[in-house]
């Protein structure tokens, strides 16, 4: 801490970022509610994936040139900690989301408790979990539910595994065994893949033979909400860990410091971790 | 402070500033963020003010005279978006940039590209948000809670823009309050502990807590908004198995620590305004770190107070209403410290020392209402009328906005370099003091007697209160044009400042010239505990 705390000079990619991020969301708000700037939501969509590309870009060249001390160390260890921290509240809201819907808002609706009221609305309705029969007629439920010991049960077995074999990445770069770091990323990356083909799978399925869709009441919402977020981040990590295989193709990263390739494990295990949830709280029980 | 010890980094931090709105665009300066945060703030003030002075010219007497019920719904919905996450919560986050490094000794921010895009993202943000009140079906009108369904079912077209918003503002805060923890954590000078701290970082390492626990929830919950309006799902609707409650407990969840997170801040303001100019150390240091950690805690269990008469079931209500009651006794600690301060103090009544301690009582009786509030039976009767405007009203305007104004007084003389006008500063003060309770006052017997919100008429008998709270308003409005000059003029010029600007004040932001050079404590400074610490009497 003697005054060796890299502070950078002004720079562009934060406007421009936001810039492109206008594009986004006016293409997308106007795409949605007026049904046209579809296209300004997709270029904005690649701008920010511009952005992000130059803007990280920056930072590891910073990193490579020797500009960050430790204590810069920490400060990105400690963003990258409370984000992933923000994102589990992101899920935990969701979760909350489901376990409300099952533990209280149905029973409700089938006329247990103070608020049997709102049964008088639907009196046939009968509440249970997976919601099959939605209170009206307006919603069609789903005539069946994914079964949790076939796709998600292999999905389970893919995603854990890339969390063991990321982890021996890691320890393979913490000796300076680069080709074993480069096998076991990439082995990673493809089990991550796989696992996002087979979620595709399961979608197709879920949506052309199960009637299982997003408008299938709010066992389909809760479904695809948590299952569809979840893949989304398995798919931004993927990115993130593709970034990594290339830069320790590169020849990035020594065995004391590789603070990107720790980042990016860390978000791993975290999706990892909330898979586990969602198998749990989603398919199974 | 030799320049030619430093590594390659030294370049960087001595390049010329760069000119124009270049230099507002680019900048990683914790001191221009900190400027363009409390900027942009003020402009949202003023537009979230002239939309509150549109409800109070309509409600000035019965009867429709002004807009159309449905504008008035834009109005008093806009209004309170604009107010709590384009005016109150920018302004702490741009008091933050300003002096928590001032504070802790540290060069700047922790991330300072990031900081840049958060603040950035605000002004795109509320572009959004505002130009949705011209589009086809006009603007959010649902109130800034925008309960389902009202927000989903009846909402306007332009609803996506408001989510789409919520969203861009969620992420400024988050990334924000990331930097915030990150630099408070990792970049004080290093014989400064965390219980050396002062308060006023303490009150944000603590907010930036909230920050992260809470808007990712509001990020879900208007997520799930935008999938029940264009996408089919039924999350709050009861005919897909839904429930519009469930939207209301996802809400609160958020929107409590909310407001914790608009009076954390106000707290830490006036635990370094009191000692200041009562010329003692704060009273009971610790004690005001543990009720701040106390009243964060709790405010993640009473999130159903604001759902009372939703339908809850009694255990429910009975758990949420001792929880809400629990968090009146680390809120009086803070009371009492700042009380005990003033006692025996030598206390002199500067401008910033009069906007804290009107604080002090206003809020107070803002935490008051709180707790009348919180008790379940009574709050069938309060429910939406204007008593909890009154309520939340004090909390935040003579609580929080005057918190904001005292912080703004107190430290102008670092970052200008001189000293606000002290006459201007006083006739500011008491108008506003007049001004804000002439507005909110007659409130809390409008709402006993009935008055609901969000109403843009109302039966006769409320007539001679809702005159009171418009000329009051409007009283209020207009005398925050004061704060306006008063800042220009002290930004030109005036009686220069110190590096220790006021007599009593303790802290690291006073070792630097005033106004504080564009880059500062580019090396730790030196910090004793024994002597500099707040917690150490």
């Amino acid at each position: 801490m003697s005054g060796s705390y890299y502070v950078p000079a002004s720079s562009k990619w934060p406007i421009l970022m936001v810039v492109v991020l206008a594009l986004l969301v006016i293409g997308a708000g106007s795409s949605l509610s007026f049904g046209h700037g579809f296209g300004l939501f997709l270029a904005g969509m690649v701008g920010v994936l511009v952005m992000m590309f130059v803007w990280f870009r920056d930072v590891i060249h910073e990193s490579r040139s020797g500009l960050y001390d430790a204590q810069m160390d920490r400060s990105f260890r400690m963003g990258m900690a409370w984000f992933i921290f923000s994102e589990v509240m992101f899920f935990a809201a969701f979760f909350g989301a489901l376990f409300y819907i099952r533990v209280f808002a149905l029973p409700w609706l089938d006329g247990e408790g103070e608020k049997g009221i709102s049964a008088l609305l639907w009196p046939d309705f009968s509440a249970s979990w997976p919601l099959l029969k939605t209170p009206s007629d307006a919603f069609t439920g789903p005539a069946e539910v994914i079964d949790p010991w076939h796709l998600p049960l292999l999905n389970t077995v893919l995603l854990v595994s890339s969390s063991i074999t990321l982890t021996i990445a890691h320890h393979a770069l913490k000796n300076d065994q680069r080709n074993k770091t480069k096998l076991w990323l990439l082995l990673t990356l493809i089990l991550g893949f796989v696992f996002l083909v087979v979620q595709g799978i399961e979608y197709v399925e879920a949506y052309t033979q199960l009637g299982l869709t997003l408008q299938a009441g709010v066992y389909g919402g809760t479904f695809f909400l948590l299952t569809g977020f979840h893949g989304l981040h398995v798919t931004l990590g993927a990115c993130v860990l593709t970034v990594i295989l290339l830069r320790v193709w590169r020849g990035h990263f020594s065995s004391r410091s590789h603070f990107g390739f720790e980042a990016a494990s860390w978000y791993w295990h975290f999706v990892d971790v909330v898979w586990l949830g969602l198998f749990i709280f989603v398919y199974v029980v | 402070m030799t320049s030619n010890s430093y590594s390659s980094a030294e370049g960087h931090i001595h390049e010329p500033p760069l000119r124009g709105i270049k230099r507002w665009l680019l900048t990683t300066n914790h001191k221009e963020i900190g400027s363009l945060y409390l900027i942009f703030s003020l402009v949202m003030f003023f537009i979230g003010g002239t939309m509150a002075l549109v409800i109070r010219a309509e409600l000035f007497q019965p009867g429709l005279q002004l807009v159309q019920p449905e504008f008035f719904n834009q109005m008093t919905t806009m209004h309170g978006l604009i107010m709590v996450f384009g005016a109150v919560m920018p302004a702490f986050v741009g008091l933050a940039n300003w002096m928590v490094p001032l504070q802790i000794g540290a060069p700047d921010m922790a991330l300072p590209r990031l900081n840049n895009f958060s603040f950035w993202l605000l002004p795109l943000a509320f572009s959004l948000l505002l130009s949705s009140l011209f589009m086809e079906g006009g603007g959010p009108n649902f109130g800034w809670t925008f309960y389902a369904p009202l927000s989903t079912t009846y909402a306007p077209p332009s609803t996506n823009f408001f989510i789409l918003s919520i969203h861009l503002a969620g992420i400024s805060s988050i990334l924000g309050a990331i930097n915030i923890i990150a630099t408070i954590l990792n970049m004080r000078t290093p014989a400064m502990k965390l219980m050396d701290m002062p308060l006023f970082v303490w009150t944000w390492l603590i907010t930036a807590f909230l920050l992260l626990a809470v808007m990712p929830v509001l990020a879900g919950v208007v997520t799930m908004m935008l999938l029940d309006i264009n996408f089919g799902t039924s999350f709050f609707n009861a005919a897909g198995g839904g429930d519009p409650v469930l939207f209301q407990h996802l809400f609160w969840f958020f929107g409590h620590p909310e407001v914790y997170i608009m009076i954390l801040p106000a707290f830490g303001i006036a635990s370094m305004i009191v000692p200041t100019f009562a010329r003692k150390r704060l009273f009971g240091y610790r004690s005001m770190v543990y009720a701040t950690a106390s009243i964060a805690i709790l405010s993640f269990v009473v999130w159903a107070h604001h759902m009372f008469t939703v339908g809850l079931p009694l255990a429910a209500q009975l758990f949420f209403m001792y929880a809400t009651m629990l968090i009146a006794v680390p809120t009086g600690v803070k009371v009492f410290n700042w009380v005990a301060t003033l006692f025996h103090g030598s206390i002199s009544f500067e401008v910033p020392m009069l906007f804290t301690l009107a604080f002090i009582v206003q809020f107070t009786i803002g935490g008051l209402s709180g707790v009348m509030l919180a008790i379940v039976p009574a709050d069938y009767q309060y429910h939406d009328t204007y008593f909890v405007v009154a309520h939340f009203h004090y909390v935040l305007v003579p609580g929080a906005v005057f918190a904001i104004i005292a912080g703004v007084y107190y430290w102008l003389p670092k970052w200008t370099g001189f000293y606000p006008d002290e006459t201007l500063g006083r006739w500011h003060f008491w108008l506003s003091v007049i001004g804000v309770n002439l507005t909110f006052f007659p409130m809390h017997f409008s709402g006993l007697a009935g008055m609901p919100r969000r109403i843009p008429d109302y039966a006769l008998q409320f007539a001679d209160f809702n005159l009171l709270s418009s000329l009051g308003g409007f009283l209020f409005g207009m005398s925050q044009l004061l704060l306006i000059w008063v800042v220009v003029r002290c930004v030109r010029g005036g009686k220069p400042a110190p590096d220790k600007a006021w007599e009593g004040a303790e802290g690291l932001e006073w070792q630097v010239p005033s106004p504080a050079p564009l880059h500062t404590f580019s090396t730790p400074p030196e910090f004793i505990p024994e002597r500099d610490s707040p917690g150490r009497a």
